[in-house]
């Protein structure tokens, strides 16, 4: 009998697209933000404060997609090509906003052309990230193993609200962070952004969580029916204390907690994600188990994951540990 | 132009303007690591500055390597779908690898590599560049093995169409892949050597910062007088290890389409692909098949030996190898030339020399496409070396216009982001290196006052 390694591959690949949502989403969200910084000093600020992390943070991105394809790749082949253009769109809009970190400190002249760069790559970046998101939760058309639909599929109300809902997540994450990260002037801007952010995104919580249950029936029966309704209750309930203890901490002096809060609303969020889509790893048509490669290979790779994931964390949280506390304009370059 | 055809030219383009930069940071970061450690050992600060100074062009290089490598694994899925259901139960472990062992390793330190050197002790700093060096390698070990496998499947079985592991160091250590990671990562090094000998001779011939430049030239003619005959011997035993797995990509890459004993080796041919034969033939009787079986009599297969529908496209491959061999024997050339100049005691004066050196900068990035056209464009028709046919491999839910706008919206942010990218390059190399560096002073542990020095430009 060969143990079961569907449920850990579906935890650690949960747990890498959560952390690439995280970490890459406050070094976005500092990007889509960005144009709005009006002073040069406090752009590069803003620009330090994710300069030497944003390389790690993105590499969840790459750790996401090679591990579904690994872990889950009847489902890599279904919706990777089915969100043909909103991943290609992703991609570009990450290498412009990537090589502005370099790139505009090597020139005067251009600056402003890679400043430009940074926000439209980052904005561009999270809008489809969030379409991706959004055409995930309404589901594929697939046909045996292979996704039937079109190249279009992702111009639909839906996942284009979803995409400019992780506008405003991005930058309530970026924002927040930017709290932490700086001080006086800067910060009390970035908590200004960071509260509008805030009534973005529980707004768009709420339009999500209505329209999630009316997409599907039997997402609809998941959260409403009796007694699932007491179980899963409290998610809205933990949901709304975050939101407010959030709240409440950027309009006083909190340092770190608006940013713990931001990431507690993403956690919760994902979670009720995760409810909703649960066993599916193609909504609607292929679950975890259906599209998961063969045991021999999720045991290889989990040897090997469950010893590297861990060095992993402690060399990254080196890194932040000697970028800790708040940026400075010497950010020792290079 | 079916989406098949458009999907494998962005492919090839998305992959080339990749390759590029691992062809540089493999080799630069551990020119780093060498000069970090060289500081280290004798407090020499011409080694500190030269370390300073090619890490900033490294550091833009690297932020280019990043951004066009995120593109490739999610190639595989946009218009590779089938290929990457069916081979993924082998193949996606070896990506997840990479990602795990290497681009980890590499973002991790990287941060303390490029913005750490007054924040953290100098061994710390050390040991990030160290790491970084490291991954790199680590990079192409995995993804090297992947490719090869593709070239020399190995370890697997085929359960409903789909290969499933059965032996994993055999698909990881597959047939191709010593020779091919051996000659893969040598030409990353000769590459950056290139590059920084061209940039040193550069500055040589303007009488600037000659005191690194010296060294720097000195040093990477040292290593390139090692590793130019060492990388002839190792593409001779990657020929041979082809000629045995691959013989129809060889025979493209000879010319060569009758099977025969004493088989020649062509200089100079137009291959028509048509007819089935050579045009303009200059050849060398019977040298082939000593090269590539270390035997004047040996009988090398030729391309009528499979259908036509089992053959790669003759002419990129045939050209692109003789680029790669040509550039190759102008590398050897100069490796001697700089050995008779340093016995004579002329290495540093030259002028005319260093002209040459100059003119060498793009010569290790072209062998390098050349090199992987030959090994890619030689496994055609197939994606899996005799078992699944590329046309079988693409995603079936794209159309032409899909794969025609993908294809130009990259082309045309590549030539954006990589121009502006190699110009600012230039630029740095022209700038060279800083005149004095500060560092934390170990002894104190504090932060100096004032901040690097020539930091920005």
């Amino acid at each position: 009998m060969q143990l079961d390694l569907v449920p850990i591959w579906t935890l650690i690949l949960g747990f890498g697209v959560f952390m690439y949502v995280l970490l890459d989403g406050f070094d976005l969200g500092v990007g889509i933000l960005f144009p709005l910084v009006r002073d040069e000093t406090q752009r590069t600020l803003a620009m330090n404060s994710v300069a030497p992390v944003w390389d790690g943070n993105e590499t969840w991105l790459v750790m996401g997609g090679v591990g579904l394809l690994a872990a889950f790749p009847h489902a890599f082949a279904i919706v990777i090509p089915a969100v043909y253009f909103p991943l290609l769109l992703m991609l570009l809009g990450l290498i412009f906003r990537g090589v502005a970190f370099e790139f505009r400190l090597k020139t005067v002249r251009a600056r402003h052309w890679w400043d430009r760069s940074f926000f439209v790559g980052s904005t561009v970046a999270t809008y489809f990230q969030g379409v991706v998101l959004g055409m995930f939760v309404q589901g594929f058309r697939v046909q045996g193993h292979a996704f039937s639909g079109t190249s279009f599929d992702w111009v639909q109300p839906f996942p284009l609200l979803t995409g400019a809902g992780l506008l405003f997540g991005y930058a309530l994450l970026g924002s927040t962070w930017l709290v932490m990260k700086t001080e006086d002037e800067l910060q009390r801007w970035a908590r200004g952004k960071a509260l509008v952010a805030l009534v973005g995104v529980l707004a768009f919580i709420a339009m999500v969580s209505i329209w999630t249950p009316l997409l599907r029936g039997e997402i609809a029966q998941r959260w409403f029916s009796w007694p699932n309704f007491a179980y899963l209750a409290p998610v809205p309930i933990v949901t709304a204390g975050i939101a407010l203890v959030t709240w409440r901490s950027l309009r006083r002096d909190g340092e770190y907690l608006p940013f713990i809060g931001a990431m507690g609303l993403f956690a919760m969020g994902y979670l009720g994600l995760a409810i909703s889509l649960f066993p599916y790893v193609v909504p609607y048509a292929l679950t975890l188990w259906q599209a998961a490669s063969s045991p021999a290979t999720q045991a290889f790779l989990l040897i090997g994951t469950l010893f590297l994931l861990p060095i992993i964390f402690v060399y990254t949280g080196w890194s932040y540990y000697v970028f800790r506390g708040k940026v400075s304009a010497e950010l020792g370059y290079h | 132009m079916d989406p098949v055809f458009l999907s494998r030219l962005q492919f090839a383009f998305v992959i080339a303007f990749h390759i590029l930069l691992p062809a540089f940071t493999v080799g630069l970061s551990a020119f780093i690591v060498v000069l970090e450690g060289l500081f280290a050992w004798k407090r020499d600060q011409v080694y500190l500055r030269l370390s300073v100074f090619w890490t900033r062009i490294f550091a833009v290089s690297f932020g280019m390597g990043v951004v066009s490598g995120i593109v490739m694994p999610f190639q595989l899925g946009t218009n590779w779908s089938r290929y990457a259901d069916l081979t993924a139960d082998v193949l996606g472990p070896l990506f997840a690898y990479e990602a795990m062992v290497a681009f980890f390793l590499e973002a991790g330190f990287l941060g303390i590599l490029l913005f750490g050197r007054k924040l953290v002790p100098p061994w710390a700093h050390f040991f990030a560049a160290l790491m970084v060096g490291a991954g790199t390698l680590f990079s192409s070990f995995w993804i090297l093995a992947a490719n090869s496998w593709m070239q020399t499947p190995a370890g697997y079985t085929v359960v409903d169409g789909r290969f499933v592991p059965a032996d994993w160091l055999a698909i990881i250590f597959n047939a191709s892949f010593p020779y091919r990671i051996a000659h893969t990562v040598t030409a990353f090094f000769v590459t950056t050597g290139f590059v920084v000998v061209s940039v040193s001779a550069w500055h040589l011939m303007r009488a600037r910062h000659v005191d690194t430049a010296r060294r720097a030239l000195g040093m990477t003619f040292i290593l390139l007088a090692l590793l130019v005959p060492l990388q002839v011997v190792l593409g001779d035993l990657h020929g041979v290890n082809t000629t045995e797995h691959q013989p129809i990509k060889i025979a493209a890459m000879e010319g060569l389409w009758d099977t025969q004993a004493r088989a020649p080796s062509v200089l100079f041919a137009v291959p028509d692909e048509a007819n089935e034969r050579n045009r303009f033939e200059v050849a060398i009787p019977a040298l082939a098949s000593l090269y590539l079986k270390h035997d004047f009599d040996a009988t090398v297969q030729g391309l009528k030996s499979v259908a036509r529908s089992d053959r790669p496209p003759v002419v990129p491959v045939f050209y692109a190898f003789r680029l790669m061999v040509g550039i190759g024997l102008l590398m050897l050339a100069l490796v001697l030339w700089a050995a008779v100049l340093h016995w004579r005691g002329r290495l540093f004066d030259s002028r005319l020399f260093h002209k040459a050196c100059v003119a060498m900068a793009p010569a290790g990035f072209i062998a390098v496409v050349a090199g992987w056209t030959v090994t890619e464009v030689g496994r055609q028709p197939w994606v899996v070396h005799g078992l699944l046919r590329t046309r079988d491999a693409v995603s079936p839910s794209l159309t032409t216009a899909d794969v025609a706008t993908s294809l130009a919206l990259y082309v045309l942010v590549y030539l954006i982001v990589f121009g502006a990218g190699i110009y600012y390059m230039a630029r740095l190399a022209r700038a060279g290196p800083p005149d004095e560096v500060e560092i934390r002073d170990a002894r104190l542990g504090e932060r100096p006052a004032r901040p690097l020095s020539a930091a920005h430009l």
